[in-house]
């Protein structure tokens, strides 16, 4: 039955755009609630000075790694792992890293910011943003040819790459993220 | 969809909009109820304020809403064309993927840290 309702969904256009926009109000609604909008907060992440990026990141891992993968169990969701390479997770990576200390923002802050009243996040960072995703698909051709499938190692799972059942991951990393959770709590950061 | 606008169908042509087809999905419509999201809970508890320039930036690079704007414009260009490259971003990868353990997304979350974390201290200094 639960899989009936995710095939409709799948051709239901209007649905999906409507789930989308609810997905967003709520999304955006947390980021800024969470604090992660904040200029100060994001490089203060950066600068290792304020770890309340780390919290909403972690906190978010453990909870959605450990329901999506109670769902996948209960054989409910099926996992969407991106494929990735050297070429572009590692170096794709290092460019946005750069980016990310020079804005301030990452994407989905950057838009939470615009609607807590950023400018820079609205003048600077949005339209960057956008002429970045443009340049990319501009010179996608020779990227694919020349840089994005280097070093290739596909939509691999690291409980697939250790060759363990998934469990066994995902319940150290719950663990060790929970107790650096609690140790950066005790230390003040 | 915003290339299209401008420069009408002849870039449906090109090899990337034939991989990712131009159409406003409910990725699109997720980013306008981020802001709107943002915008109420910032309203409801009193934290919305117009800035350009950030506290932190204007004790380090003074006030001049122009420098912040154009530096946020070269990050904000990093930050779009690495989401590209590296295939998401701090939510795609940082949190959708790491969450189901994908060795893509855990490389590109600590790609995204150790580039970002070097830059920030070389704007501010490691010491701040």
């Amino acid at each position: 039955m639960v899989d009936l309702a995710i095939e409709d969904l799948r051709s239901n256009h209007r649905a999906q755009l409507a789930i989308g926009l609810f997905i967003g109000i709520g999304f955006g609604f947390l980021l800024q609630k969470g604090g992660v909008t904040r200029y100060e907060v994001i490089v203060g992440q950066l600068l290792l000075a304020d770890f309340t990026v780390f919290k909403v990141m972690a906190s978010a891992v453990i909870v959605g790694m450990v329901g999506v993968h109670l769902l996948k169990s209960l054989g409910l969701a099926s996992l969407h792992p991106k494929s990735g390479s050297l070429g572009s997770s590692a170096l794709g990576g290092l460019i946005f890293g750069v980016g990310f200390g020079l804005l301030g923002y990452c994407p989905g802050t950057a838009a939470g910011a615009v609607g807590q009243g950023s400018i820079d996040a609205l003048l600077g960072g949005v339209s960057g943003i956008l002429l970045g995703a443009g340049i990319f698909a501009w010179r996608y051709p020779s990227l694919e040819e020349r840089v994005l499938r280097r070093g290739e190692f596909g939509d691999k799972t690291i409980p697939k790459i250790l060759g363990v059942n998934p469990w066994m991951v995902v319940i150290p990393t719950a663990l060790i993220l929970l107790g650096l959770l609690f140790w950066i709590e005790e230390t003040g950061f | 969809m915003i290339e299209r606008a401008f420069r009408g169908s002849k870039v449906e042509a090109k090899a990337y909009y034939r991989k990712f087809e131009p159409v406003v999905d409910w990725e699109v419509v997720l980013v306008f109820g981020i802001v709107v999201g943002a915008f109420i809970s910032a309203i409801l508890s009193g934290s919305f304020r117009v800035e350009a320039v950030p506290d932190l930036w204007a004790t380090r690079f003074g006030p001049d809403p122009l420098l912040r704007i154009a530096a946020a414009f070269v990050g904000g260009v990093l930050l779009g064309l690495g989401a590209r490259w590296a295939g998401g971003c701090t939510s795609g990868h940082g949190i959708s993927g790491t969450l189901q353990l994908a060795a893509s997304s855990w490389l590109a979350v600590a790609c995204f840290f150790i580039g970002g974390v070097a830059t920030a201290m070389l704007l501010f200094g490691a010491g701040v």
